[in-house]
């Protein structure tokens, strides 16, 4: 790989600041729970289904918890309550805990407790049990049919409709598409809920819901068979439902999900507790699952210039990879993610594009990382488009990112054709092809212009690091360090669904994931 | 023969007149001889000549791609186009603080947002935020203007509620997302309620978005509308000058700087 630029000390100091500045948000954590993590123990316990006019029952419960002040025990002590009830099923459990008043709900006498506990505890090891069962089969198809040599080329589907998107991804994967992305639709990271079932209308994209993952999955698995190669799929775990999407994604066999610890708060305007208290547990979830999370760092470069907040990007991943490593994933699971978005109107964009990749490179050597075509600055000219995205498609395989998202030539206009992909896909292929090696057989000089800048980016990188540890997590959100954006602890969506956990709080799940790693 | 004053023109190729255009576009069959036959007679049907395939490619099992030269015998007359366009001159950013502090002698308020369930806030950002785009500045980097960026997803009635709480002088609605023309049900949604809490005529109402036009902006109630391409300050222009004009400092048939028409 070209060129250290950067101290093994310089960048070991990176990573001691970002865990001292994660630190102190895993005391938040610790003690707070919200509906949603709450909302997908009960998934886990396969509380899967909706009830009447298709609300989710894991929400008709979490809600009822809510409103009775009992969540803070956590949800898993009521499934057991009801199960002991005499529940029959799911929706009965749900039934017979909306219909219990609220001063019925007090404790049992202490030997009933722990035995109740012991009864949803032997429970939640069967269910994480079917869990890694699911995930076996995916490994085992994956191990049969092989994956290609990296980078691996993302496309996107969002026909709104599920059936019309596994057309679609079905006609990818032919043209040589190694990952497909089912964009969700318009405005689903701000649902309070998984809608649920098969979906045939949604706007900018398809809903994500356990059901659609199943029927697109399976098509995949299907596709991969023909093909003779696993064809990866992902989805969003982002927005008010991180968790509970992990675990519908983690028990349907999905390969990898997008995955940001501040995504939300920063351009989902969802508030920060409620984000950090998430992600964490839907981590927990992906790093059990095996699943690759997708890191969304090139959203800071399409609100901020690229160039100028190029350190934002650097910072922001030791972050990421600080609350991931916590959250136990390991470095292969991390999609660390980055993009090429230097306004093309500069001079020597290839240079600086070339000395960001690499340097992400450097600093997190054996993640995959995801890189982003340019979007910010893209242009209806699609022939210039195509070029633009070609560029990309060079600096992926020079700088060995594991994962590349392909820009799409009609990225300014519309969702893309059937063509476009089929273009790109052509293109990428033929790129990294062309280019395989190059990495190896060149050596950037470290007193040249690409060294110089990563340096440069490097250090006020860790400038931005030191002010973080300085302010705290939450004092430089509210100053905008990342993405200019600015967010308050208390501003922003589901902060209504944040709970403080009772002493005697109980999710025999968090213990079971905790105790992998 | 043309009439005097007629300009006739055609798409230029590599010479004059021979109305060369290209084309591409995907059939949903398999890539075979039958195939390219079916895209050369569906070029021909549209009414091209000399239909030449350049290339068919197997796009997926089932789907073949397209890229086909053909040549049209259509023309239009130039000289019957009318679109007026702007020639007067844009006053830049020192000029245009200056004018409203002359003549408005307060802070112009304006208000963005992408509404409804649109969360792509790339416009708006553009156009609001104090970076600005492609080296022109936002209108928070203007003295003059108290710009408020209400971001993206914004509910109309609260975008509403916000305009007349802050007095605003223009309120711009972003629209990204066109599917099943989804950013016209909410503009005219948006028109509705300004006319509900008695907003309508009373400050400039703009519409901008990469599919917007003036001509859509105009039918769907809007003031203004403003496409692909428009930088910050063809927006602070054109809000200034309508202030003016409801000011009565102005006069209302004036075509100003910046201004779509």
């Amino acid at each position: 790989m070209p060129g250290p630029f950067i101290d093994d000390a310089q960048i070991d100091r990176a990573r001691t600041l970002a865990r001292e500045i994660t630190d102190p948000v895993f005391e938040l954590i610790r003690r707070n729970t919200t509906v949603s993590t709450e909302r997908t123990v009960l998934r886990l316990f396969g509380i899967s289904g909706a009830g009447p006019r298709g609300v989710p029952l894991a929400n008709l419960m979490a809600d009822r918890l809510l409103a009775a002040g009992a969540l803070g025990r956590g949800a898993a002590y009521w499934y057991g309550r009801v199960l002991r009830l005499g529940a029959k099923s799911p929706l009965d459990a749900v039934e017979r805990l909306t219909s219990v008043p609220a001063e019925k709900l007090a404790l049992l006498p202490p030997n009933e407790e722990a035995q109740l506990r012991d009864d949803v505890r032997a429970e939640a090891r069967a269910a994480v049990g079917e869990l890694k069962r699911r995930i076996a089969e995916r490994d085992a198809l994956k191990a049969e049919l092989g994956l290609p040599p990296p980078p691996h080329k993302y496309v996107i589907v969002a026909t709104g409709n599920i059936y019309d998107d596994v057309d679609q991804a079905r006609a990818a994967a032919q043209a040589g598409a190694d990952i497909i992305a089912v964009i969700r639709s318009t405005a689903q990271s701000l649902l309070d809920y998984v809608p649920h079932g098969a979906t045939t209308e949604g706007y900018g994209g398809t809903y994500a819901t356990q059901e659609n993952f199943r029927i697109m999955r399976e098509a995949l698995d299907d596709e991969s068979r023909k093909l003779g190669r696993y064809v990866q799929l992902t989805n969003y775990s982002s927005g008010l439902c991180m968790a509970e999407i992990a675990f519908c994604a983690a028990y349907e066999r999905l390969d990898m999900l997008l995955n940001d610890a501040m995504y939300g708060i920063l351009f989902r305007d969802i508030n920060l507790r409620r984000t950090f208290i998430d992600q964490y547990f839907s981590r927990r979830i992906c790093a059990l699952a095996g699943i690759i999370i997708n890191t969304g760092e090139d959203n800071y470069i399409t609100t901020a210039d690229a160039f100028d907040a190029a350190h934002t990007v650097i910072a922001s991943q030791f972050i990421n990879e600080a609350f991931a490593k916590r959250a136990g994933l390991k470095d292969a699971q991390l999609g660390i993610g980055h993009s090429y978005e230097i306004d093309p109107a500069r001079p020597e964009t290839l240079l600086l594009e070339l000395s960001q990749a690499m340097l992400v490179r450097r600093c997190f050597p054996n993640a995959p990382l995801k890189y982003m075509p340019p979007t910010k600055h893209k242009e209806t000219d699609i022939f210039f488009s195509h070029a633009y995205d070609v560029m990309a498609d060079l600096v992926a395989v020079w700088t060995r990112q594991g994962i590349q998202l392909l820009g799409m030539m009609t990225e300014a206009m519309h969702t893309p054709l059937l063509a476009d992909r089929y273009v790109a896909l052509k293109a990428a292929s033929y790129v990294h092809r062309a280019a395989r090696g190059i990495d190896s057989e060149f050596t950037v000089r470290e007193d040249g212009k690409i060294a110089e800048r990563a340096r440069f980016v490097f250090g006020n990188a860790l400038k931005l690091l030191e002010e973080c540890r300085a302010d705290g997590m939450v004092a430089a959100i509210g100053k905008g360090r990342f993405g200019d954006v600015k967010r308050s602890e208390t501003g922003g969506k589901g902060l209504d669904g944040v709970v403080e956990k009772a002493a005697d709080y109980f999710n025999p799940f968090l213990e079971i994931l905790e105790a992998q790693s | 023969m043309a009439k005097p004053g007629k300009q006739i023109i055609r798409p230029y190729g590599d010479r004059r007149d021979d109305g060369m255009v290209q084309l591409s576009f995907t059939l949903p069959v398999p890539l075979s001889e039958k195939a390219k036959e079916a895209a050369a007679q569906f070029v021909r049907k549209m009414g091209f000549s000399d239909v030449k395939v350049a290339a068919s490619e197997r796009a997926a099992d089932s789907y073949t791609f397209f890229v086909v030269y053909a040549r049209s015998g259509m023309y239009v007359d130039y000289s019957e186009i009318d679109v007026p366009e702007v020639v007067v001159k844009k006053l830049g950013f020192d000029d245009l603080n200056k004018l409203i502090e002359d003549q408005v002698g307060r802070k112009v308020v304006v208000l963005g947002a992408c509404t409804g369930t649109d969360s792509h806030t790339v416009g708006i950002d553009a156009i609001l935020n104090m970076k600005g785009f492609a080296g022109d500045y936002g209108l928070e980097r203007y003295p003059w203007f108290e710009a408020h960026n209400l971001g993206s997803q914004v509910p109309n009635d609260e975008l509403v509620r916000r305009a007349v709480a802050t007095h605003a002088d223009a309120v711009l609605v972003s629209q990204v997302v066109t599917q099943r023309d989804v950013h016209k049900d909410n503009a005219r949604q948006f028109i509705e309620e300004a006319k509900k809490a008695g907003l309508y005529g009373k400050l400039s109402l703009l519409l901008g978005g990469p599919r917007v036009d003036h001509k859509l902006a105009l039918e769907l109630g809007f003031d203004a509308g403003f496409g692909a391409g428009t930088k910050p300050s063809d927006v602070a222009n054109y809000i200034v000058h309508s202030l003016l004009k409801r000011l009565g400092k102005e006069p209302s048939g004036q075509h100003n700087p910046g201004e779509p028409q």
